[in-house]
């Protein structure tokens, strides 16, 4: 789900940067205000988590492969603004030091993957185990449901990113200028391989987490 | 052990199984992830390479590209060494953000 340079117009990078920069600071003032000093660790964890899940490739055999993101669970235990803060970390350094995700499109993978995801998967969350105990075996499967409707929701996002690409910027001769896959092939492809696969992926390690938390510490889960 | 300490124990366990993350998709023959194609790999695929993707696709020369995976030692350095620095501006993001009680 890692946008590399060049599949996105500047413009189009630019944008997403444009939009991001807000949200960045809305984090911030609310992590400010929320975060306690004993949950720094756990913030430190989360990012450490998301960075680490991501390099576990699952394949579609002899397909393409994909990861679990864990943007859902780092909103279950710091919450959504604060998940954003540790995303964004874990993306600029996986693109600056490992090249994964583009420069140029630090912007629209922190949109999806930093905001859309976590943000859609919490609040699925909430909704599903509202009014449930913290050790509830509810709570923990509306973490997983969360967890698989939030990366397809910024799987969504991704593809449609690159599917408008071919229709807003092409040359004279009619050929692409950065991706060159249309919305009927790059939606279908990053949301259909998540809802077949990379989805249980991410709902089956945030069930587990939570899960295990739920036995060690019910009161670090929202 | 505190359950904070048994989290980065986890951290430490996933770190040395990173290697499953290069071996199952040579396993399972797959390739890379979806829209994350080289521009050889793009000529291969669809005749030629965009030329804003050609020209925007080396602006940026990490000094580790993808996480080192020819090796599987290697892979492993780079979990750690990412862990350790996303870890530590975590902390120190949390230091300039959190408050005390």
């Amino acid at each position: 789900m890692h946008i590399p340079d060049g599949y996105l117009s500047p413009q189009t990078g630019g944008f997403f940067y444009l939009i991001m920069m807000p949200l960045w600071i809305a984090a911030s003032r609310v992590v400010k205000k929320t975060l306690k000093i004993r949950q720094v660790p756990y913030l430190a964890f989360s990012a450490s988590f998301v960075f680490i899940i991501m390099m576990f490739n699952i394949p579609i055999p002899g397909g393409s492969t994909g990861h679990a993101v864990g943007g859902t669970l780092a909103a279950i235990l710091l919450g959504p603004w604060a998940a954003m803060i540790a995303i964004t970390v874990a993306l600029v350094v996986q693109a600056l030091l490992f090249g994964d995700g583009g420069i140029t499109a630090i912007g629209a993978n922190c949109f999806n993957m930093a905001f859309v995801l976590p943000f859609a998967g919490y609040y699925i969350y909430r909704l599903i185990s509202m009014g449930s105990a913290k050790n509830s075996m509810r709570r923990a499967v509306a973490s997983a449901i969360g967890a698989y409707l939030g990366i397809n929701v910024a799987a969504f996002f991704t593809g449609f990113e690159f599917g408008i690409q071919p229709l807003l910027y092409h040359a004279a001769d009619g050929k692409a200028l950065y991706c060159p896959y249309g919305l009927n092939i790059a939606v279908p492809a990053m949301l259909g391989e998540h809802i077949l696969l990379f989805g249980w992926i991410e709902a089956v390690v945030t069930f587990l987490v939570i899960r295990y938390l739920q036995k060690e510490d019910p009161n670090l889960i929202l | 052990m505190k359950t904070i300490s048994k989290l980065w124990l986890l951290i430490a366990i996933l770190a040395v199984l990173t290697p499953l993350g290069i071996i199952l998709p040579e396993l399972f023959k797959a390739g890379g992830a979806w829209g994350e194609w080289s521009a050889e790999e793009m000529r291969g695929l669809v005749g030629y390479i965009p030329k804003g993707l050609e020209r925007l696709s080396s602006l940026w020369n990490a000094p580790i590209p993808d996480y080192a995976s020819n090796s599987k030692i290697s892979y492993i350095v780079s979990a750690v060494l990412g862990v350790t620095l996303v870890a530590i501006l975590l902390f120190l993001v949390g230091k300039f953000l959190g408050k005390k009680e």
